[in-house]
């Protein structure tokens, strides 16, 4: 929770993140969103939720982001030259993002308990990955089958989707 | 002293950055990967409020940790199956570009 290594995290997270976004060529922006899923690994392990940032890392900057590369790597796709910028679009979308930007500051500025520290810890927080097995067996057992089927369905759906299709 | 507001804050950014990813950009990787910013955004507020809710135990509120456990599944089904959306649009119009998707345009 200390400022000097909360502040660096948090900037290399927006900074990439917004890489993203402005990036032209697909590569680079895919790689600018592991940066920043790094970056949100660290803000989690310093809120003490250990578990939460390694899967962070395992799923995004692992999994997802292989899929991501892969796909672009499989369309070939190119940084899109030649194409003209539409200034509306881009004019409007800024103003809408920023009026949501600005209505978030006012809710937490308005929120008492935003300006408080965070209370210090009873006890260490290591063996999280117990307590949050304890409570994903327990009471959110049937919510945890639920979401095994709905992986079961989008493995299923990604097969049949991305199959050819025969003549 | 780094407080929730913080963090609220990290986040809130994070949020916006990936709206206004989804609402300027056309190429639908893009649209994608904004859509990940967004829901790690919502990921990490939950966190923050998880570890400023110190139970009677002395431990954080694991509830919402379970929580974002779920979320982090349901993003990477998510991302799967609108990839291998745009691997079909693509052998289909040879386009990932939102501008020229505009079958259901009235």
């Amino acid at each position: 929770m200390s400022p000097f290594l909360f502040w660096p995290f948090a900037l290399l997270m927006l900074v990439f993140g917004a890489a993203v976004v402005v990036n032209r060529n697909p590569v680079a922006s895919a790689l600018s969103l592991v940066v920043s899923f790094l970056g949100l690994a660290a803000l989690f392990m310093s809120l003490d939720a250990y578990f939460i940032g390694i899967i962070q890392v395992l799923v995004y900057a692992g999994a997802v982001m292989v899929l991501f590369l892969f796909i672009i790597m499989l369309l070939d796709l190119r940084a899109e030259e030649g194409r003209q910028v539409s200034w509306l679009a881009l004019i409007g979308g800024i103003a809408v993002a920023l009026a949501l930007l600005v209505q978030i500051l006012y809710v937490i500025h308005n929120l008492k308990s935003a300006h408080q520290p965070f209370p210090p810890l009873g006890r260490s927080t290591f063996d999280d990955v117990r307590n949050v097995g304890l409570l994903l067996f327990g009471s959110y057992n049937l919510p945890f089958q639920i979401i095994g089927i709905l992986v079961l369905v989008a493995t299923i759906g990604v097969v049949l989707l991305s199959k050819r299709e025969p003549r | 002293m780094v407080t929730l507001g913080d963090y609220l804050i990290v986040s809130g950014i994070l949020f916006a950055i990936g709206f206004a990813g989804v609402m300027v950009r056309r190429n639908l990787i893009i649209i994608l990967m904004s859509l990940e910013l967004m829901l790690n955004a919502a990921n990490l507020s939950l966190v923050a409020f998880s570890r400023f809710q110190v139970q009677q135990s002395g431990l954080p509120d694991y509830n919402a940790q379970v929580f974002v456990f779920f979320i982090i599944t349901v993003a990477a089904a998510e991302v799967a199956v609108g990839l291998a959306i745009l691997v079909a649009l693509y052998r289909a119009r040879q386009t990932t570009d939102v501008k020229d998707i505009t079958t259901l345009k009235f």
